[in-house]
């Protein structure tokens, strides 16, 4: 033990592996952090909703803050409400029902047009449904009419998608021409304050509008941008920091752990078991692990409890074993050994209390180190489709902006980059302490 | 991908007692012969417990059983379709027939036996790469048969795998060399520094590559292995291939490189500090006689261990690698097959998986006992 604290101690004078525990500790914070705020039933119902919970957020946006490297500045999402402070409401009654006019008003000072723009009505009407003209005010007063009909109890306006207002505006999709400058030959923003009037007309008394909101989606978004279904990538990928830590964690410490065990019972007890447990290495060496994890995550559960249970079974007879055999079988022959059996110390006392601590130097690296490949082996998985069915998790971000969402092809590198990343960071993490700490208990590489 | 620690007490599976006796000395080829004959059963014999074992993992929810009826019924269904008599029939008699055949058909091939025996039936057709047919895929001659699907995609892996295991293999064997000559220098650091990489898996690298190379720059293909239309004159298409193969094989050695420096580098280090360099040094052999004849050679037995169980994990690692490159090769059929659950496909890659391991041991096991003198003397 006092070696091991020892090690410790000496880990701290290797810069690398200051770097290290610091990227260790920083993705522990944020972990628990995580799963503080975002409790896991919260992250999978907002993972998993749909338009309801997103509808407001732009599609496939890279995040906010890239706004500081870009000369020309992206929009961020506008989204005007019935209840704005400022939105102007004035009403007047009809004989039967009422006419109002909101006026909603917004300053746009971003360089570039936005993603949409979007006009969604809800109301309440029992036969004759309500009439709505939409009028656009530019900062240099002109007057666009958007649309003008009869509108149903959800009803949302699509100006993008709009192809007449698209003619009236000089063929310019309608996002870009109604915030265009007519003066300029090239597509120049108009920066300053629009207006958007909205004439609503009931024709019952009881008739009303409970909602009426206008959404500029914009072209960036949040801390980490918004992926194809309009979900904000910060869930994601925070929650993607406590699922790999978990899973290489608690892999590469049950296969470790579980490794040493079986090669200190070999070496112990000898004979058949011995023979039993490097028979059951080699064959385990010819399996392809990989496989039969994807069949697994086929046939029986994707849960990523069940492919981590896999993991471990499948990693415990590899080569590992073979090299911690290699040990024990000097060890055992040590007199401190042959002491302990000269005063009838039992075997599990002999495997527990004397083989096993002492091998614990050695072990500690290879635990560390094994880490990365167990957090890349569940986004390996994750990026074949088989991830965990309903948790985000880094893998799954990756497989979905490399397959459905087509980020390589249409340039929305942020939205791979960000899960990499951070799979980088957290393998760097470990690997940069792992590999001081085999210098720190590896005495053979000391003087390398 | 694994990081594997340099195993000093490596184990050689090879005899550990050496008898010095001449008398008893029979040709090297015959002990060599002798030595692969013995891995070559050892290695079957876990072969077949590995494709048990698949077979096993994969019946747990009747999946094999399936495999099997699927195959019954498309046979039985285009023996009838053929026939005359049973086409005039009415649908009611006609599907009566049909469940009648099948059934009848099913207890031929045994699947009213219990799943021991049943199991046996299948490993014995595993193991005569007798996989059955696809649920819906079909190779490029458009068979529906397991076995020619996997011999088209065959090429493409190995031709990926050959290319960049060589490269790699050879690649980093002469860097450690060159950096075990002049350790603690510049470049040395740099690679030490730079073996943490490898913890990332090859796909991971391909990410980059691709984001770099052909999204960005627009150098290389996004992936394939070949552009469509192919070019007419044999050179150009093998230029072509070449060019597809750049970034897969690139990605694959950037995986793998560094670690595999390191631990070589490692393992050189601690044989040239063994007496008989020192001698040799002593004596005034040239720096090359002393790399080449004193420290690669006792030292390429280990580094042919360590490579063995490096390409072990290349292989299966290889899948999502083809599947982001677009590679026609067994990993993205793989991949395919998960996507359509076309069971019989997703075995039968499996198992193929589990020979062409086998087959990387045993290679390496041969090219082992070649360099090995301790099997060469014979025990």
């Amino acid at each position: 033990m006092q070696g091991i604290i020892k090690g410790f101690q000496q880990l701290l004078k290797y810069p690398s592996a200051v770097i290290g525990l610091a990227l260790i500790l920083i993705l522990f914070v944020v972990s628990i952090l995580t799963v503080i705020f975002i409790p896991r039933d919260e992250a999978i119902r907002l993972w998993r909703g749909g338009e309801a919970i997103w509808g407001q957020n732009p599609k496939t946006v890279p995040p906010a803050w890239t706004n500081l490297f870009r000369s020309k500045k992206l929009p961020e999402t506008i989204v005007l409400t019935l209840n704005d402070e400022a939105t102007q409401t004035e009403i007047n009654e009809r004989s039967e029902g009422e006419n109002r006019i909101i006026v909603y008003s917004f300053n746009y000072t971003a360089d570039e047009a936005p993603q949409d723009v979007v006009f969604s009505f809800t109301s309440r009407y029992a036969t004759r449904n309500p009439f709505v003209s939409i009028f656009w005010i530019t900062p240099d007063g002109r007057e666009i009419r958007l649309m003008e009909q009869g509108i149903n109890y959800n009803f949302s306006y699509r100006a993008t998608q709009d192809t007449k207002l698209s003619r009236r505006l000089g063929g310019l999709s309608p996002e870009i021409g109604l915030f265009d400058n007519p003066e300029t030959e090239a597509v120049d923003i108009l920066k300053g304050q629009y207006q958007i009037v909205v004439d609503y007309i009931t024709f019952e008394n009881d008739s009303s509008i409970s909602k009426a909101d206008v959404i500029l989606h914009g072209k960036v978004y949040g801390l980490f941008g918004t992926d194809h279904q309009r979900r904000d990538l910060t869930i994601g990928i925070l929650w993607g920091v406590p699922i790999a830590l978990a899973f290489g964690l608690v892999a590469s410490f049950g296969t470790s752990i579980a490794a040493i065990i079986f090669a200190a019972l070999g070496v112990w007890y000898g004979g058949w078991v011995d023979e039993l447990i490097q028979r059951i290495t080699e064959i385990n060496l010819n399996l392809p692990v990989l496989s039969i994890l994807i069949m697994i995550g086929t046939f029986y559960s994707k849960s990523i409890t069940t492919i981590l249970g896999a993991t471990v079974l499948l990693s415990i007879f590899s080569g590992a074993i073979k090299s911690y055999r290699a040990i024990f079988m000097q060890v055992k022959e040590s007199p401190y050994i042959e002491a302990a059996r000269s005063y009838g110390a039992s075997s599990s006392r002999i495997i527990f209390s004397y083989l096993i601590p002492r091998v614990t130097p050695l072990l500690i690296p290879g635990l560390v180190l094994g880490v990365p490949s167990f957090v890349f082996l569940e986004a390996t998985l994750a990026s074949l489709n088989l991830g965990d069915p309903v948790l985000p998790t880094w893998g799954k971000i990756i497989y979905e902006a490399w397959g459905t969402g087509g980020a390589v092809y249409n340039g929305f590198y942020y939205w791979i980059l960000e899960p990499a990343i951070l799979l980088i960071i957290t393998g760097l993490g470990f690997a940069l302490v792992g590999f001081a700490m085999d210098r720190i208990f590896n005495p053979r590489l000391r003087d390398i | 991908m694994s990081v594997t620690t340099p195993d000093l007490e490596a184990p050689p599976s090879v005899p550990q007692e050496q008898t010095t006796s001449p008398k008893r000395k029979t040709s090297t080829f015959a002990r060599v012969a002798k030595y692969t004959l013995l891995k070559m059963v050892s290695i079957f014999l876990s072969v077949i417990i590995a494709v048990y074992l698949t077979i096993l993992i994969a019946n747990m929810g009747g999946y094999v059983d399936q495999i099997v009826r699927g195959q019954i019924r498309e046979f039985i269904g285009q023996q009838l379709r053929a026939d005359q008599n049973y086409q005039q029939m009415d649908p009611a008699a006609k599907n009566e027939f049909f469940l009648a055949q099948v059934e009848r058909a099913e207890k031929r091939y045994g699947l009213d036996k219990p799943f021991a025996v049943r199991s046996l039936t299948f490993l014995w057709n595993a193991i005569r790469m007798d996989f059955g047919t696809a649920q819906l895929m079909a190779s490029d001659t458009g068979s529906r048969q397991v076995k020619l699907i996997i011999l088209d995609r065959l090429g493409p892996t190995l031709l990926l795998v050959g290319a960049s295991n060589l490269l790699l293999f050879f690649g980093s064997i002469a860097l450690a060399l060159m950096l075990s000559r002049s350790y603690g220098n510049f470049w040395d650091k740099l690679i030490i520094g730079f073996s943490p990489t490898s913890s990332a898996p090859s796909w991971f690298y391909g990410l980059f590559l691709i984001l770099l190379f052909a999204a960005v720059l627009r150098w290389l293909p996004f992936g394939g292995m070949i552009d469509s239309p192919p070019p007419r004159d044999q050179l150009g298409y093998i230029l072509n291939v070449g060019k597809h193969l750049i970034l897969p094989t690139l990605a694959i050695i950037l995986s793998n490189l560094f670690i595999s420096i390191y631990n070589w580098r490692t393992f050189f280090l601690i044989y040239s500090s063994e007496d008989y360099v020192e001698m040799a040094k002593a004596k005034g052999l040239s720096d090359r006689d002393i790399q080449y004849r004193y420290i690669l050679r006792p030292t390429l037995p280990t580094i042919i261990t360590s490579f063995a169980l490096l390409v072990i994990g290349l292989w299966t690692g290889l899948i999502l690698t083809e599947g982001v490159f677009q590679w026609p090769g067994l990993g993205r059929t793989f991949i395919t097959a998960i996507g359509l659950y076309d069971t019989p496909v997703i075995v039968a890659l499996t198992i193929i998986y589990a020979y062409l391991l086998a087959i990387t041991v045993f290679v390496l096991d041969f090219v082992y006992a070649l360099v090995d003198p301790r099997v060469k003397i014979g025990s």
